[in-house]
């Protein structure tokens, strides 16, 4: 749905918006003040005292150059997975399988980088292994789309199937294609690798940002004008929204779930690259733990919308560098909580907003938040 | 292979059933009530970290803490969907996230590593017979309350017909609380088990058995026998996988350990061509209005 000014604007409409943004804001302030309750009452089992810790955050983040080029690497991966899950979420789909798609693509790049012949130039190289990581990515993706299609079978339970899957897969294949006595693949070849940006800004020295940030930032452009501004983003929220309707309009709504899921797979697929072309040059076994689940957070807390996850990818690339930073104090773990109570917070109070929203006088109402911001209810099986 | 490896098959796939069945008989509880249970995979992991940590207090304090814990989860969920009507499937995903987040950083806290509790020497010798009858009494029971007892009826006419329900005087509510509580206790006697019989905490152990549940609730068509069956299925699965792993077959290893997945998602291929008679909960997902 297309954001129209509010209907009444020449009525106070300053006001009613600011009444309304308010109340949008709500969840992001009520998940805030959980994640920070739970900071504190958990940073308490380590006796750590919080004001050192959340120094130590600081110094580590957004306190250095070093600081904020790691925090842009870390959020990298994240704004591919949450594009990943916004995506599938808006054409009414939920994959949580981005860690099985994510690993995926990132040994299909690492392979594809590797096995290249020496003389073919970057210019081919880079989109070749990004194309194969994508490719890969969409096969696992698209799998769960096509066996909603075919078979009913409920993409929750199958992309979760298929992570498990993909999981034993790659360990088997790990067998056959590591260097011997040890996890990883063989590195890629130059001409394949994504150069990281302290070779521009010396300032980042020692950081491991690479220009994969510039394909995240390049695919959330994608994301946006696709979905708002083509035929097939239309299409795809239309069959999110009410696939009935959609059916009924003449779309094919099995092809395009099959479409969306296998879309949303190779973003997850590309979120390998920042690791195997930009940072290590290589596939390592387990790299990628946590990057599909945290892509969810990203996605519910962004709202499904392109600067929301943008923005989302931002706070979650904080949490995951400033984990790193005060891991002497409080284990990094911690990070994996607060990014569920994020999503949990955000979950719930999502529908009392948008209750509170409706009961707005008519004259106050602005336009309702668009509901395919988060699955609808009655979705099928499990 | 003899008589013995059968045998020893036979045993195996009783040992492993607990956990998937228990789960599976959790999830139909809850789902037959219209609250759809991704969660299931958290309230596992999560009872069988209450149930180490509860293990320095001596064997029926680990139970108790388990169990405990389960049902705090589940207590949460409820009040998350049910209460707030917070979307079911991702609130549940976010509670398995929460789990593994909350089990590492409190295994860090009292043992001083991200990964596993040290062996909990209490709960040698503990009969994993006992649980294995109880699984057993649970699947007759839960049939029992579903099919034939007050509380079961208003459960699965909230679960198809909610407005109905309430307009017969049935808190829709209410029923729905008490079936996400059930399912959590239910469900933390499967993580119980799994500490009990490994006899120590390790990260993610609960290992996709409750996702797996899952998929064998909706293969067992949202009723406790075939669900309960279909459980033991996917157990076997896993049993035969680790039986072969030991034999002198030379299987990759990593087949052998996808096995219960892979024929997780064959069985619900072959259930969605076949398309059986019994369907889903009418009012699943829906949240109460």
């Amino acid at each position: 749905m297309l954001d129209h000014p509010p209907p009444n604007a020449a009525f106070g409409g300053s006001s009613s918006s600011l009444l309304a943004f308010g109340l949008r804001a709500l969840p992001f302030v009520w998940a805030a003040l959980l994640a920070m309750a739970c900071t504190s009452l958990l940073s308490r089992l380590f006796s750590a005292d919080p004001r050192t810790v959340y120094r130590l955050f600081f110094v580590g983040t957004w306190g250095s150059v070093y600081g904020v080029g790691q925090v842009l690497f870390k959020t990298t991966p994240l704004l591919l997975t949450g594009l990943s899950v916004a995506l599938a979420q808006r054409a009414g789909l939920f994959n949580v399988g981005g860690e099985g798609q994510l690993a995926g693509g990132a040994l299909a790049m690492a392979l594809c980088g590797a096995y290249l012949p020496t003389s073919v130039p970057a210019l081919v190289s880079v989109p070749l292994c990004l194309l194969s990581g994508f490719v890969c990515g969409a096969l696992i993706g698209g799998l769960a789309g096509l066996l909603r299609w075919l078979a009913g079978a409920h993409e929750v339970i199958v992309t979760i199937l298929l992570n498990f899957i993909v999981r034993a897969l790659l360990v088997g294949l790990g067998g056959v294609l590591f260097v011997k006595e040890s996890v990883h693949t063989a590195p890629i070849h130059a001409a394949a690798q994504l150069p990281r940006l302290s070779q521009w800004l010396p300032a980042l020295h020692g950081s491991a940002l690479n220009a994969t940030l510039f394909v995240g930032l390049f695919v959330v452009l994608l994301y946006a004008a696709i979905l708002q501004h083509s035929h097939l983003g239309f299409a795809l929220r239309t069959v999110g929204q009410n696939p009935d309707a959609a059916a009924a309009a003449g779309l094919s709504v099995g092809r395009l779930r099959t479409l969306a899921m296998a879309l949303s797979g190779g973003l997850a697929g590309l979120g390998g690259a920042n690791f195997v072309l930009g940072y290590k040059h290589y596939y390592e076994d387990g790299f990628s733990a946590g990057l599909g689940y945290l892509g969810i957070a990203v996605a519910v807390l962004g709202q499904g919308k392109a600067l929301g996850i943008l923005v989302a990818a931002l706070l979650f690339g904080t949490l995951s560098q400033g984990g790193l930073a005060v891991n002497a104090q409080v284990p990094r773990e911690l990070i994996d909580v607060l990014s569920a109570v994020v999503i949990l917070s955000v979950a719930t109070a999502n529908p009392e907003v948008r209750r509170l929203l409706s009961r707005l006088p008519q004259t106050l109402r602005p336009s309702l938040a668009s509901p395919a911001n988060t699955p609808g209810p009655a979705r099928g099986t499990p | 292979m003899s008589a013995a490896w059968w045998l020893g098959l036979l045993l195996a796939i009783l040992r492993l059933s607990v956990p998937y069945v228990t789960a599976a008989l959790g999830g139909t509880l809850c789902e037959r009530a219209g609250v759809i249970n991704i969660a299931l995979e958290g309230f596992l992991l999560i009872s069988a970290l209450g149930t180490a940590l509860g293990a320095s207090h001596g064997a029926l304090a680990a139970v108790a803490c388990g169990l405990a814990s389960g049902v705090a989860f589940a207590a949460l969920y409820a009040l998350m969907v049910v209460y707030f009507r917070g979307d079911q499937i991702v609130s549940g995903v976010a509670l398995f996230m929460l789990a593994d987040g909350l089990s590492r950083v409190l295994l860090k806290a009292v043992y001083g590593s991200t990964s596993n509790s040290p062996r909990l020497a209490v709960l040698e010798g503990s009969g994993p017979a006992l649980f294995l009858l109880a699984a057993l009494f649970l699947i007759v029971g839960l049939h029992v309350l579903l099919y034939s007892s007050v509380l079961g009826l208003r459960l699965r006419s909230v679960g198809e017909h909610p407005q109905a329900a309430r307009a017969l005087g049935v808190s829709v509510l209410n029923v729905r609380v008490v079936a996400v509580l059930l399912s959590g206790l239910l469900t933390a006697i499967g993580g119980v088990y799994l500490v009990f019989e490994q006899r120590q905490f390790v990260a993610l152990m609960s290992g996709g058995r409750g996702f797996l549940a899952l998929a064998a609730m909706i293969f067992g068509g949202w009723r406790p026998l075939p669900a309960a069956a279909a459980a033991v299925l996917f157990a076997s699965a896993e049993a035969l996988g680790i039986k072969l792993q030991a034999s002198d077959l030379h299987l990759p290893n990593f087949v052998l350990q996808a096995l219960p997945y892979l024929l997780t998602l064959l069985a619900l291929l072959v259930r969605g061509v076949l398309r059986g008679s019994s369907h889903a909960p009418a009012a699943l997902g829906i949240p109460r209005d």
